[in-house]
């Protein structure tokens, strides 16, 4: 008897505490978020996944959206398709997320387009690959920067450099060769001319061969496109041949890590980069100038480590989502439909105008151009 | 640039890459020589001599060659481990399920190095400078005169070793009958585990004298080992000049085909003399037949 009088004054007592919660906040706005924390792409989804959370508490602490506490519920995909559409499905059907961040990279954003056009839950991406938002989907937006717009920036420069012979040395991954691609689809319309076009795989340590045979061919400027370690080994290699063409890089090395590699090889070395690694050079009239020190020096307070542009992809999304939610409400349908209307919102990645033809909305100004100057990144005006 | 000094640049690019493929290929042939397997966990420890140098420099802060010595050591211990947990307990396995239980120590200690030391690169500072030197209009890295000369001095205390000491004659008498061997009283288990402490020395020397120049991250061994094992099999399995014939042969090929043809082939150089060989010679291309020898 006296058992059973305490389970129910018990029961009695937690629903009572529970409706009490549940009467004094508004249930908190959930955002889904898919990224690849471990796995291969680990380096993207890490810094991604701590970003995200990082402004989430930060607008939670400011009294969060319209009064209301946002959720974030992160997923690994590991960097595997088949894991983000798991993650994607239970995000729309078991959480039921007004809107979805992520995933890193581009075949997993490619993967859980079909899942969130057919539910209907606003995407933005993270991850670079231009076909993601080329055709433009309804519902998917993404902040990463094209390749095409280095590209462009690249040549924009060698252009007013009156530079206009090259040589090109690309990975064979997907990043190489979609820069490769890029490289040689818009050499016309700059007036560029490709006298060399050379290879290297992804785990090569030695590319002197390549380089010789560059070096023959009477290029101006070498531009190397590849991710860490490749374009170090390259850089120590033109050292050690003693080449003195100019060395470009792509943006896929902007981190201080290849620097580090690199080590003396890589003075002079010029790239285009998003503005993460050269913010505190900005002038005070760059647009981006704000979020980009507010990004920066929250990230060094709360993991004690440097932010990066991928951590910046995850910064912009959340932002982006954020002031759409603040427009328009929490529902899935309004928040596409205002996201769609952003305009001139000046983030980490660049300056993002989506439209309905749009859903990228960045152009080539969100990359500048960085030498390497002392060990250290430069912005070349 | 002449043709000349091209044609040079890549023949010197070629027997760097080479003078490493041999010293790899040297760890196969070793503990071949000793125990008729192949270990296929060969790579990792090229890996492991050069990520645990890194470590050592970069958290105990010791100086470069206290930190090599204790990085041999490191490897040299990860080998007996490997030798007394995964080769030993198995007494009457036949070769191929060694074999195979190397692959599967390979994987793990691959694994087990991306757990501790994570998935980034590094660089170990090279041993006598950055600055190149010139050869007839070709350059070519301090470093791999360090290479050069570290491989010549292995061969050649390889070729002692095995020819004349008693031991090595002991670790060879292994490799053709470990029966017979056992009942003249050579004790076959101590020269086992020794051939695995000599195969990991060496393998873990040459992924320490090559980081500098190729850098080294958690799975530099699966490549570099793949390469070693192409140079041992066109030398023969042998300890000697052979293998290093073979990774010379290798690397010049790679770097004349890169530089001719396409840098887009260059692994697959590698591979296709490797079947070639299996095809036409498998007793390697500088061998004479076995039964030639006994």
């Amino acid at each position: 008897m006296t058992s059973r009088f305490m389970k129910l004054f018990s029961a009695a007592i937690l629903f009572v505490f529970l409706a009490g919660t549940l009467a004094f906040a508004a249930p908190p706005i959930k955002v889904g978020a898919l990224f690849s924390v471990s796995g291969p792409a680990a380096f993207l989804g890490e810094p991604e996944r701590n970003t995200a959370q990082m402004v989430v508490d930060e607008i939670n602490k400011a009294g969060g959206v319209k009064g209301r506490k946002l959720e974030l519920i992160v997923i690994d995909t590991q960097g595997d398709p088949a894991k983000a559409v798991q993650g994607a499905n239970k995000l729309i059907k078991d959480d039921k997320v007004s809107a979805i961040i992520g995933p890193s990279t581009t075949g997993d954003s490619m993967a859980i387009i079909p899942v969130v056009e057919k539910a209907g839950i606003p995407l933005i991406s993270c991850a670079a690959g231009s076909k993601i938002t080329e055709p433009v989907k309804k519902w998917v937006f993404k902040t990463a920067q094209n390749d095409a717009l280095a590209v462009a920036r690249i040549y924009e420069y060698l252009q007013a450099k009156k530079i206009n012979k090259l040589a090109i040395l690309t990975v064979s991954d997907g990043f190489g060769s979609s820069g490769r691609e890029q490289l040689v689809a818009h050499a016309k319309e700059y007036g560029m001319e490709i006298l060399s076009n050379e290879t290297y795989g992804p785990k090569d340590t030695d590319m002197t061969a390549q380089l010789t045979k560059i070096r023959a061919g009477g290029a101006q400027a070498i531009i190397c496109w590849g991710t860490n370690p490749g374009p170090a080994v390259v850089a120590r290699n033109v050292k050690q041949l003693g080449i003195k063409l100019p060395l470009f890089m792509s943006h896929g090395v902007s981190s201080k890590k290849f620097i580090e590699l690199a080590g003396d090889a890589a003075e002079g070395i010029m790239l285009p980069s998003g503005r993460v690694i050269v913010a505190n050079q900005l002038p005070k009239s760059d647009p981006q100038k704000k979020a980009l020190l507010s990004y920066v020096t929250g990230y060094k307070k709360v993991y004690k480590v440097e932010g990066d542009h991928f951590g910046g992809h995850a910064w912009d999304a959340m932002m982006l989502l954020k002031s759409a939610i603040e427009k328009a409400g929490d529902s899935p349908a309004a928040i596409r439909d205002q996201l769609e209307k952003t305009e001139k919102f000046a983030g980490i990645g660049g300056t993002f105008s989506y439209s309905a033809k749009d859903h990228a909305g960045l152009n080539k100004d969100a990359f500048v151009v960085v030498e390497i100057k002392k060990g250290d990144w430069k912005l070349v005006k | 640039m002449d043709n000349t000094s091209q044609f040079v640049q890549y023949v010197l690019s070629g027997l760097s890459n080479g003078a490493i493929y041999a010293l790899i290929g040297f760890g196969f042939a070793i503990i071949h020589n000793a125990t008729g397997i192949i270990n296929f966990a060969q790579g990792e420890f090229v890996m492991l001599g050069g990520m645990s140098t890194i470590f050592i420099l970069s958290f105990l802060s010791l100086p470069l060659v206290p930190a090599i010595v204790l990085a041999i050591i490191f490897s040299t211990l990860v080998g007996i481990i490997f030798e007394r947990l995964a080769i030993r307990p198995l007494k009457n396995a036949t070769p191929l399920s060694l074999v195979i239980i190397t692959i599967g120590a390979s994987i793990f200690i691959r694994g087990a190095a991306m757990l501790i030391w994570g998935k980034d690169t590094h660089a170990l500072p090279a041993f006598s400078g950055n600055n190149p030197l010139y050869i007839s209009g070709a350059t070519i890295m301090p470093q791999h005169l360090w290479i050069f000369g570290i491989t010549i001095l292995i061969i050649i205390a390889n070729k002692l070793f095995f020819s004349y000491s008693i031991i090595g004659k002991a670790m060879r008498a292994c490799a053709y009958n470990a029966h017979a061997a056992s009942l003249v009283g050579i004790d076959v288990k101590i020269m086992v585990l020794l051939s695995f402490v000599v195969s990991a020395a060496i393998g873990s020397m040459a992924g320490i004298i090559i980081a500098p120049l190729t850098m080294t991250a958690y799975d530099v061994g699966v490549m570099l080992g793949i390469k070693g094992f192409c140079a041992v099999i066109i030398g023969g399995m042998s300890s000697g000049l052979g293998t290093v014939l073979g990774g010379l042969l290798i690397g010049l090929l790679e770097s004349l085909g890169a530089g001719y043809i396409s840098a887009s082939y260059k692994d697959a150089v590698a591979f296709i003399i490797l079947l070639l060989i299996l095809f036409i010679r498998p007793e390697g291309l500088f061998k004479q037949k076995e039964t030639q020898r006994v």
